[in-house]
């Protein structure tokens, strides 16, 4: 049985100018050990699949129907109590912005060894000991200063390190990591990403990192969900998506990053903008802004699975039949 | 640290100078004294022996310059009007202002703080809706209105509370203070009730201001994510952070407390400082005027003094030494 099994989960907004659909009928299935891939624009739903699985998706936000089976329980039905027992302890998260994650006013060890006690007993010395241990692991030189100083006195890939190491005290079935690396630069980006996947394979932690940079998630996933509007439109294999698309918004972000092959060529664009999430196109909600779009668009495309496991919702999917297209 | 305060001392002094010399001028420009402290009829004699002795014959820059001389030996004057030196007047009263000042800040922070609390973390319940509705209240109704409505209730319809005055003082430890006596709690309370709505729906306005600011930050949600229980995420974390603009507050509406107590000293006939002033200016009792503001002075650079190195202890990234004081 899989760790974590999420069934047609909805999650919606409630705002004053409308009902959002941030989550929309998202279902995917993850072992232990592995990592998926979300990738999607902002806006897309994929930040709060993530909030939805922590329990942590506030007012006005509600999921409204689905079920996230972790572990042989139903998160969703789980009491709160309960459900702050699993948090930190089995699933874990890192968020987007370093700076902001840790507390500027609280030390990294109140910090670190407050999440430790929120599951169990500590003695100090202990609790210490094993902060010093997974400060190690991330990679943070001299961790018995560190502990004593406060966020403002590291950098930001210092900081996410430290988001980490608090997300690996109890080492978790389970990580969710929110866009992790985008605030970071391009070689502290490489070195957490290198780092992230050897702590993760240690453990057998399964993981999910939601992010809108395919390039990350090629180098790192098992699995890719590329998300649109508030669903899955296309999840596989990260060979399969990545060098055999099917759907065309995934093509067109492939196509939209700059490659080494492709130099001096200008790169693809996907016209017009993402949908506003209050009012979505009916339908296949990439439907405006696809060159592929016909009448049958205009009713939603079910989930279907052309070759194997890989599952598309379109149409039109690219390269399904006679015709594959030049993307990749 | 020691630099920083050194710099403060130095800006303190320089305040209380320009203050002064504002005083002497605005009291001159207002009007002579003497009008008022000698009565019509006394002969020209002893008019002119009476402003000799309050030094008033001098020229306006000659008495400054006396006053100067007298303020390094620590003599700020003698009243004209109690014929008292006028700082042992301010600090006598002194007492009783600072008793129904720490008593309002001690109600505004321990009423306005959880109502604020409560009033951010559930902004569209009944009650998070009636605290809010209520501060516009504290904001808008009338300091005497207020003091009166307290005394027709609880002084006269309901006879719990003396209507006025400070009553009994108690000792303890060798400090005379109303609060260690039940008559002087008494009289305290109603006073201090008046003193304090004003800033408890102050506070609670901040609070609630800062709470919703700080309740969707990441770090909020990531210390929910840790496990934490819902106490130390707001205990902890968001209340730690929303103290630094509080203690700014609290501290600037302390100063403001003690300095304008008056309405509420006037409605209560509280023996305090706020009276003192009033009927000094009437007067024209410069010395007094001037020793009155000498020890607010000195009262509000002590208050920011402890905020500023509150600051520091709330907030790691403030450094008192990189600080321009």
């Amino acid at each position: 049985m899989s760790l974590l099994s999420i069934d047609n989960l909805r999650t919606h907004f409630f705002t004053k100018a409308g009902v959002v659909k941030s989550v929309d009928g998202v279902s995917f299935d993850l072992d232990r050990g592995e990592i998926l891939g979300i990738v999607g624009e902002s806006g897309s739903g994929k930040s709060v699949t993530g909030f939805s699985i922590m329990g942590l998706v506030d007012q006005p936000g509600r999921i409204v129907e689905g079920s996230i089976r972790f572990d042989g329980q139903d998160l969703v039905a789980l009491p709160e109590p309960k459900m702050r027992d699993l948090r930190g302890r089995r699933i874990a998260m890192i968020f987007q912005d370093p700076m902001m994650t840790l507390n500027p006013v609280l030390r990294v060890d109140t910090q670190m060894i407050e999440a430790l006690r929120a599951h169990g007993k500590w003695t100090d010395e202990d609790a210490r000991q094993r902060c010093r241990d997974v400060l190690g692991q991330v990679g943070i030189p001299s961790p018995d200063e560190r502990l004593k100083s406060y966020p403002h006195q590291f950098s930001g890939g210092m900081r996410q390190r430290v988001a980490i190491a608090i997300a690996l005290l109890h080492q978790p079935d389970l990580i969710i990591a929110d866009e992790p690396t985008t605030a970071l630069d391009v070689t502290i980006q490489a070195q957490i990403l290198y780092e992230v996947q050897k702590l993760v394979a240690e453990h057998n932690t399964a993981m999910i990192w939601v992010t809108h940079d395919l390039a990350v998630v090629a180098g790192l996933a098992n699995r890719v969900a590329v998300m649109y509007a508030g669903r899955i439109v296309e999840m596989g294999t990260t060979e399969e998506v990545v060098n055999r698309p099917f759907h065309p918004y995934t093509s067109g972000l492939i196509g939209s990053a700059p490659s080494r092959n492709a130099r001096g060529t200008r790169l693809t664009q996907i016209r017009g903008m993402a949908p506003l999430p209050m009012n979505l196109p009916a339908g296949c909600a990439f439907r405006p802004r696809c060159d592929r779009a016909s009448e049958a668009c205009a009713a939603a495309p079910d989930a279907t699975t052309p070759e194997g496991d890989h599952l598309v919702r379109c149409h039109h999917p690219l390269g399904v039949g006679q015709d594959r297209g030049t993307a990749a | 640290m020691t630099v920083f305060i050194i710099r403060r001392l130095m800006q303190s002094i320089l305040v209380i100078l320009v203050m002064t010399v504002l005083v002497f001028a605005g009291v001159y420009a207002i009007g002579n004294p003497v009008e008022i402290l000698i009565s019509q009829d006394a002969t020209e004699a002893e008019r002119a022996a009476a402003i000799a002795r309050l030094g008033l014959d001098r020229s306006l820059p000659e008495q400054y310059l006396a006053f100067l001389g007298n303020l390094v030996r620590g003599d700020l004057g003698t009243s004209f009007v109690f014929g008292e030196p006028a700082l042992q007047l301010v600090l006598q009263r002194f007492p009783a202002t600072m008793e129904l000042a720490i008593c309002a800040m001690i109600l505004a922070i321990f009423i306005g703080v959880p109502l604020g609390l409560y009033a951010g973390l559930k902004p569209e319940s009944i009650a998070g809706r009636t605290i809010m509705t209520g501060s516009i209240f504290g904001f808008s109704l009338p300091n005497f209105w207020q003091g009166l409505m307290l005394i027709m209730l609880f002084a006269v319809i309901l006879q719990w509370l003396p209507a006025g005055g400070r009553g009994e003082r108690g000792e303890f430890l060798g400090i005379e203070s109303s609060f260690f006596s039940w008559d002087g709690i008494s009289h305290l309370i109603l006073p201090a009730i008046n003193l304090a709505l004003f800033k408890t729906s102050l506070v609670i306005r901040l609070t609630r201001a800062s709470v919703r600011e700080t309740i969707n930050l990441d770090y909020v949600k990531f210390a929910r994510a840790k496990g934490l229980r819902p106490r130390r995420v707001i205990g902890l974390h968001v209340l730690k952070n929303i103290m630094i603009p509080l203690v700014t507050i609290i501290g600037l509406e302390f100063g403001s407390v003690i300095a304008f107590a008056v309405v509420t000293e006037t409605v209560f006939a509280w023996p305090g400082m706020g009276k003192l002033i009033i009927d000094s200016i009437f007067q024209l009792d410069r010395p007094v005027i001037v020793a009155y503001l000498i020890v607010i002075v000195c009262l509000f650079i002590t208050i920011n003094l402890i905020v500023d190195i509150l600051y520091a202890i709330l907030d790691p990234r403030v450094r008192l030494s990189d600080q321009k004081a």
